[in-house]
């Protein structure tokens, strides 16, 4: 009689643990997003660590007190206290100049960028794919070198003075080229170039072109047309990549390392010289958040202005 | 479109833009092979001796070398890890798809010293271990998994799905439809988004000047020699191999990306 009450037990339970497994599966078949989350889960919980748990460790370092390896972590609000302190004027200093030189950039690269992409939307008919290719590729050529090369072209025994010198516009070389703002802003607007032309492109070639035969039949002319139609219109595609161009430009530390000098110092080499020679890490922690807040409001102001005043022109 | 009035202006801003984006880059090259230290005009003579030098700095092969292995690794597992997310973005309807595209493009916006100092942070004391190549390396795939999803969603987006459902229907395991249809169809992308990834691990300098120990990867190590001028025509010598490699594997992966979806 156990022995028969047990079996039944037995049975019940893999009858049991049959309807589980059964029911998972058909939950797996039924449900498309249990699916697609198992899918996506290796990426996102590499992601999680590498993105999420790393800004919070940073987050919690720029709390800590700047003490010898070895000694008890403590928590101190003296990091952030020194940024808005007298003694802490270079930072702010600094933050300010990132912030503006990143909207210079960000305005130098889309005035740079519209013309071509224009061109490439509207006047080129064939080969398209070709010469979008032709544009992509030096982006992809090594970061450091193409900035590099700009280097070598500014400086004082360099490209464009010994042509200069060869022209007889000047006598001796000139030092007014490199290691200041414009230097900067010069060598990245070269360099994020492609980054803009293309988003820019894709939002002109998606324009619909009976608009502008409309806008020209009721008699507007070449800039009236532009400024009316075509601009608005392509607004997407530039304002998504000045957001984007202005929020990597802000922390850069490569281009005014080689050809910023003095004046042209950021943000970004003050951060790496406090990890580096200063190795005051949560000093270095907590300006790096600092700049990371200021981008984010800054963002965030813009894009509520946005929507704004889209808002007010849907209205009237 | 009426056509501009002046026939000959497109090819002269069509060339003016060509110029300015080749021309600083194509510098470079141009003295790599010119007999001075210095790098500026009138041309010296041409020398080889550059290229000769940059062979024999065996601390530059070791960098290139460390670099080459961390691009190749990084985009396999990037390319494998885009895929999942683009198949999953691509195949299935999901409750905040939206918000987990826009984590997983997470890492192209955010400032790259700011990934790199909190990188630093959670390795070293999160997770408390010491600065390798392979620390270089995750970081390398986190900044390229973006790019890979990107390539890999373009490419899945355009093809049926009905070719799949048949293979089930046909008896096929998911493992055999993955091999026999999915895997063939996407391989345009998959090869483009290998090619892609090495590119952006190859060419990363800010994360890997961080995170990187003892051991410099190439970029890391070029810009230590950036200060002085008799190392210069070495890292040009180098540089302009780069600059081909790199300008003949993005014109391969953009033509297979580009490519029309045909089965």
């Amino acid at each position: 009689m156990a022995n028969s009450n047990e079996t039944l037990a037995q049975s019940l339970a893999d009858q049991a643990q049959l309807n589980l497994s059964r029911r998972l599966w058909r939950l797996w078949h039924i449900n498309e997003s249990l699916r697609g989350y198992v899918l996506l889960s290796p990426v996102l919980l590499f992601m999680f660590f590498m993105l999420m748990v790393a800004l919070v460790t940073l987050v919690v370092q720029s709390f800590w007190v700047d003490a010898a390896s070895g000694a008890a972590v403590q928590y101190t609000l003296a990091n952030y206290a020194l940024l808005l302190a007298p003694e802490g004027d270079i930072y702010r200093v600094l933050l300010g100049r990132s912030l503006w030189m990143s909207l210079l950039i960000t305005v130098s690269v889309i005035l740079f960028c519209y013309p071509i992409a224009y061109v490439l939307a509207f006047h080129v008919h064939r080969h398209k794919i070709f010469w979008l290719i032709v544009i992509t590729i030096p982006f992809w050529a090594s970061y450091l070198l193409r900035v590099f090369s700009w280097k070598v072209i500014l400086q004082h025994n360099g490209v464009l003075n010994s042509i200069l010198m060869a022209f007889g516009f000047i006598d001796e070389p000139l030092d007014i080229f490199l290691h200041n703002r414009s230097a900067v802003i010069v060598t990245l607007t070269h360099a994020w170039a492609a980054f803009a032309i293309l988003p820019i492109y894709v939002s002109l070639e998606k324009i619909d072109r009976s608009l502008l035969e409309a806008a020209s039949d009721l008699g507007d002319g070449f800039m009236r047309r532009f400024w009316r139609i075509t601009l608005p219109l392509s607004m997407p595609g530039v304002l998504g990549s000045a957001l984007l161009l202005f929020i990597r430009n802000v922390g850069d530390y490569v281009t005014p390392a080689l050809v910023g000098g003095v004046s042209g110092t950021m943000l970004g080499n003050i951060i790496v010289s406090l990890f580096t020679e200063m190795s005051n890490e949560p000093l270095a922690a907590a300006v790096s958040i600092a700049m990371m807040v200021s981008i984010t409001l800054i963002v965030c102001a813009f894009v509520l202005l946005i929507g704004g005043r889209k808002r007010l022109k849907d209205v009237t | 479109m009426e056509r501009l009035r002046t026939p000959g202006l497109v090819p002269l801003i069509l060339g003016f833009y060509i110029f300015v984006l080749y021309a600083p880059v194509l510098l470079l090259p141009l003295f790599s092979f010119n007999d001075s230290i210095y790098m500026n005009f009138p041309l010296k003579s041409f020398t080889t001796k550059w290229y000769v030098a940059m062979i024999e700095d065996a601390s530059m092969m070791k960098a290139l070398w460390a670099s080459v292995k961390i691009a190749m690794l990084s985009a396999i597992v990037s390319t494998i890890l885009g895929f999942l997310a683009a198949k999953a973005m691509t195949r299935y309807r999901m409750r905040g798809r939206g918000v987990i595209f826009g984590f997983i493009m997470l890492p192209l916006i955010i400032p790259s010293i700011i990934l790199g100092a909190s990188l630093l942070s959670f390795f070293r004391q999160f997770l408390d271990i010491e600065l390798t190549l392979w620390t270089v390396g995750s970081a390398h795939v986190l900044i390229s998994i973006p790019f890979s999803m990107l390539v890999l969603i373009a490419r899945l987006e355009g093809f049926d799905r009905s070719l799949e459902e048949a293979s089930y229907d046909l008896g096929m395991s998911a493992w055999q439809t993955f091999r026999r249809v999915t895997l063939p169809l996407a391989m345009p992308g998959v090869l483009a988004s290998l090619l892609l990834c090495f590119l952006v691990s190859f060419d990363e300098f800010l994360k890997a000047f961080f995170l990187s120990g003892n051991q410099p990867t190439l970029p890391v190590y070029m810009y230590s020699l950036l200060r002085f001028p008799q190392f210069l025509p070495g890292v040009l010598a180098l540089g302009s191999c780069i600059l081909i490699v790199s300008a003949v594997l993005v014109s391969i992966a953009e033509w297979l990306r580009r490519g029309r979806v045909n089965t």
